[in-house]
């Protein structure tokens, strides 16, 4: 094993497209980690969804071995954490594995919400932080400028920035120096009893499930049995290795190094991100602090389009669980939908990633139902209850009050866009925390419901920007508010899968948006169709689609015949994706295209 | 004698008008030559391949027929008289432009064997035409016509409703002057705005104002029903009207599911081989056509064998358009399998359709649905 000394962990902390994967495939090719022919794009983004979206969803390690200028040989372990804010706990265990971070930061972009908030759990984890200006080939780049940002928006210091482009590998040495001469080396006890941060699993269709972990005391080895302190599971070690990104198995693992191992796990469920291990036989006193059970966040429901692949669904489902601990489900039946699941995510790229592996990975198609919040219903006998689903909702006079989750957002926007963001803020029932600039870009604190923002917010706040705002939050708690739920009735008949939960105030302009939504998205029948919406009884909002009148081709002759052909081949394929509900047929994107507002 | 009808697309016309989706196009100039030569090598192809048929009826149309060469017309024709069986009662058509200069040529067309006329008036006012993009006059479609009258036997004329800021008695007074002029064929095309053309570009951008709404749309359709049945011209078809016998017997060929020869430019042919249906397809851009034909490539032309399904749906779509209706029975051959019996049973409670002697047939109120109909039929 490496002395303490020669060992360096760390992770990178980048916003969206500001050069993290880029970074890691320059350090890993500059290493000679992989062989030339072996290197290809985003070495570390495994996942179709990961390259696609230039996100990762799913930490991952890399070990680079490197020679100094001054010739010492260091162990570099690079942990590849996810960006995301849904996975903010995934990404404050990762951090807790490594001692430093780099501060990856676009010199031609500037500082963005999202980086805030990861610099942030570095800094929390006591992490030593490098910053490195990417992108300083670009004409636009402003390194000063955007230095100058770092240091006031932040508050670390950023004078010694690394200067470097990962694209043309311009100063990509130089951050390799940094790392060995600023980043404090690891530290442990091999002598003591095991003690061992679960980082990240996944499941491998040979291995079975793959347990990545920072060793802090002691060693872990073949053959060692081992507990899991939160879950109290044991099992076996087959394999202890490290990745370099492919596996290279090793004897064993010491203190201050990151690996992996395989124990015969079968479910990913069973390793819990941020659990202890220990042996079995030999076990630490005290596991390490700050392990937090998943939590859904966010909730919807999943229909198959075609309603006899509901068995494929629930296996595909099943399957995807296995391999991810933090995604919920139970069976769900809708009046409008037939059967279907409910889910229960970590946020809504959470849900839009677990979305698309099902359709792809899956082939099926999905009716997704709105995202829901967890709203807490305290009901006048005293007792509460959390409600995930609208069509669950109690009795109104069994109600005391409701309460339901809050954020706090934190957006970054250039000036000119400023007054659109905070009036869309605004109009989402926010409430103002701060307003600072930094350079010529505002940026503003918000508090704001989690319900406003689960649904749109982002493509909202995406389409007033041009793209320019950077959005990111945090879960702050629960607060009481009037809240109350909207059906929604078409031809007299209540539908269950568009039931929303909206604030009183805004309810009317809701229901109306949403009547006039649904009028253009249902056809028209060969009858009159009321379009309502109500709340507790009362009708709050109507719209009618007429009856259907005239439906003719003016001219069809020999030629038409094909045409039409194909757009009867078209309306076959609309059909099945129509829902029947009553005597009135509505397409399956109503359900989600009926609560975009286009205020 | 199996029996055949021919429809002969010629793909230019000087103008594109806006309303237009058809597989037509603009040339500076038009080798007429070459271009005969083609048809006529096409046809020799097709010749080979059905030698032994009767043609019932042929059709030139476009783009605008009636910039075709008399020559081209002639050669073209006796190239069909020399390979095939030709009837004494065939019926040959030729859709024109009633402009001046084509008038001039319609005796010659006659001459060469042409039979009926199909004219494209499109409106009676200046205003009309020129909002539709027409290249002539109102006085000169009468003036057309006039002399078509006095070469063809049969002539029709098309004429389009529906137009932007038309009123209902507007309408009702330029189709009476249509009736007065008719020898006993007329087209009224509702006007419709399609995707790719000049008119659906300004009707997505909310520019092409004051065309008739839902509602009105129906009165436009019912009152032309109404004025044409009163004057004895019937609806064979849901746009074409005519005095008894004076049916397009081409067209007919189409709505009743038979079969027919497509040459030319992105024509499409339906022909029977072993009693199995088959659709071919040129390719429609005009040079590529041209260099194909002249290469012989007809291999890459499309002729591809179509399901007893598609076949069955292709005769319920066309043949739901005619007054006589479509066969049951001749559906239930074509399909292996029947109707759904509920749908026709709940459309025939909605009172959209009539079913009598295995014939079933759109009411006056199924007539203005007949595409929620064949939906209610066939998904």
């Amino acid at each position: 094993m490496a002395k303490f000394e020669n060992i360096r962990n760390f992770s990178i902390v980048a916003h969206i497209d500001h050069g993290k994967s880029t970074l890691a495939d320059r350090l890993i090719q500059l290493t000679n980690t992989v062989a030339s022919r072996d290197m290809k794009e985003q070495i570390l983004d495994s996942m179709d969804i990961e390259r696609e979206r230039g996100i990762t969803i799913k930490a991952n390690t890399v070990r680079l071995n490197y020679i100094s200028k001054s010739g010492s040989e260091y162990i570099l372990n690079l942990i590849d954490t996810p960006g995301h804010v849904d996975f903010s706990y995934e990404v404050s265990r990762s951090m807790k594995a490594v001692e430093g971070s780099l501060l990856v930061v676009d010199a031609s972009q500037g500082v963005e919400a999202q980086t805030l908030a990861n610099v942030y759990t570095a800094i929390d984890a006591d992490h030593e932080i490098i910053t490195v200006l990417n992108k300083v080939d670009l004409p636009a780049a402003d390194c000063d400028r955007v230095a100058e940002q770092i240091e006031d928006v932040i508050g670390i210091d950023a004078t010694d920035a690394v200067k470097i482009s990962a694209k043309t590998g311009i100063g990509v040495e130089n951050v390799l120096e940094a790392i060995v001469n600023k980043l404090p080396c690891p530290s442990g006890d091999i002598e003591r009893p095991l003690k061992a941060l679960l980082v990240d699993s996944w499941y491998d269709a040979y291995l079975g499930v793959v347990v990545m972990v920072r060793v802090k005391d002691g060693r872990l080895k073949k053959g060692d049995k081992i507990l899991m302190m939160q879950t109290g599971a044991t099992f076996t070690i087959d394999k202890v290795a490290v990745l370099k990104p492919q596996m290279e198995n090793i004897e064993f693992l010491g203190p201050g190094e990151i690996g992996v191992f395989t124990a015969s796990i079968k479910q990913v469920r069973d390793t819990r991100v941020g659990d202890t291990i220990t042996l079995d036989r030999d076990q630490c006193i005290e596991p390490l602090t700050g392990y937090k059970p998943s939590q859904p966040v966010v909730f919807c429901g999943l229909f198959p389009v075609d309603s006899s692949e509901f068995e494929v669904l629930r296996s595909s489902i099943e399957k995807l669980a296995l391999n991810d601990a933090s995604f919920s489900f139970e069976m769900e039946t809708s009046a409008a939908l037939g059967f279907g699941f409910r889910c229960g995510f970590l946020g809504l790229l959470h849900l839009e990633v677990i979305r698309d592996r099902i359709e792809r990975e899956y082939s099926i198609e999905l009716i997704t139902t709105a995202p829901s919040v967890i709203y807490q219903i305290f009901k006048t006998d005293g007792s509460m209850l959390e409600l995930h689903n609208p069509a669950d909702m109690p009795d109104a006079v069994k109600i005391d009050h409701i309460k339901e989750p809050r954020i706090k957002a934190t957006i970054l926007v250039p000036d000119e866009f400023l007054g659109d963001v905070l009036k869309l803020c605004q109009d989402r029932r926010g409430i103002q925390n701060d307003l600072t600039y930094a350079g010529a870009r505002a940026m503003v604190v918000y508090d704001l419901p989690l319900n406003e923002v689960v649904f749109d917010f982002h493509d909202r706040l995406k389409s007033v920007t041009k793209g320019y705002a950077s959005f990111d939050y945090q879960i702050t708690g629960y607060s009481a508010d009037q809240l109350v739920k909207m059906q929604i009735l078409v031809n007299d008949e209540p539908v269950d899968a568009l039931s929303t939960m909206v604030h009183r105030a805004r309810s009317e302009a809701r229901g109306r948006v949403m009547c006039e939504k649904l009028k253009e998205l249902i056809p028209q029948h060969m009858f009159k169709v009321p379009i309502q919406a109500s709340i507790g009884g009362r009708i709050i909002a109507r719209e009618t689609i007429s009856a259907l009148r005239k439906d003719v081709t003016a001219k069809c002759y020999g030629g038409d015949m094909t045409r039409k052909r194909k757009l009867l081949d078209k309306q076959k394929a609309g059909k099945k994706r129509m829902r029947q509900f009553g005597r009135v047929e509505i397409p399956q994107e109503a359900f989600i295209k009926a609560l975009k507002t286009n205020e | 004698m199996s029996q055949l009808s021919i429809y002969i697309h010629w793909p230019f016309c000087e103008a594109k008008c806006p309303y237009c989706d058809f597989n037509s196009h603009v040339r500076k100039s038009i080798n007429q030559e070459e271009w005969t030569k083609s048809y006529i090598s096409s046809l020799k192809y097709w010749a080979q391949k059905f030698p032994k048929s009767k043609i019932n009826s042929i059709f030139f149309g476009g783009g605008t027929p009636s910039l075709m060469s008399d020559r081209a017309i002639n050669e073209i024709l006796s190239t069909i008289y020399k390979h095939w069986s030709i009837p004494s009662d065939i019926e040959i058509s030729l859709e024109a432009n009633p402009t001046s200069s084509e008038s001039k040529k319609f005796k010659s067309y006659s001459a060469s064997g042409i039979n009926r006329l199909s004219l494209g008036v499109q409106a009676l006012n200046d205003k009309d035409l020129k909002k539709l993009g027409r290249l002539h006059t109102a006085k000169e479609a009468r003036n057309a016509f006039d002399i078509a009258s006095c070469n063809f036997n049969r002539v029709s004329f098309d004429l389009i409703y529906g137009r932007q800021y038309q009123t209902l008695k507007n309408w009702e007074s330029e189709l009476l002057d249509a009736i007065k002029m008719t020898m006993g064929h007329l087209s009224l095309y509702q006007l419709t705005i399609e995707d790719n053309t000049r008119f659906g570009q300004l009707f997505s951008k909310g520019k092409l104002r004051g065309l008739p709404e839902d509602v009105s749309s129906v009165e436009f359709f019912n009152l032309t029903q109404k004025v044409c049945e009163a004057n004895d011209l019937h609806a064979y078809e849901i746009s074409n009207h005519c005095k008894k016998g004076q049916e397009c017997k081409h067209n007919l060929t189409y709505w009743r599911g038979k079969p027919f020869l497509g040459v030319g430019p992105g024509a499409h042919g339906r022909v029977d081989i072993n009693k199995k249906r088959y659709m071919t397809e040129a390719p429609s851009n005009p040079e590529l056509w041209l260099n194909q034909v002249q290469n012989s490539e007809f291999k890459n032309f499309k002729f591809e064998q179509i399901s007893h399904t598609a076949h069955a749906e292709e005769y319920i779509m066309m043949s739901l358009r005619l007054k006589e209706g479509m066969n049951i029975n001749h559906y239930t051959n074509l399909a292996k399998d029947e109707l759904p019996n509920d749908k026709v049973k709940q459309l025939i409670i909605e009172k959209l359709i009539t079913l009598e002697n295995n014939i079933l047939k759109t009411t006056k109120t199924g007539k203005l649905l007949t595409n929620y109909i064949i939906r209610q039929l066939l998904c």
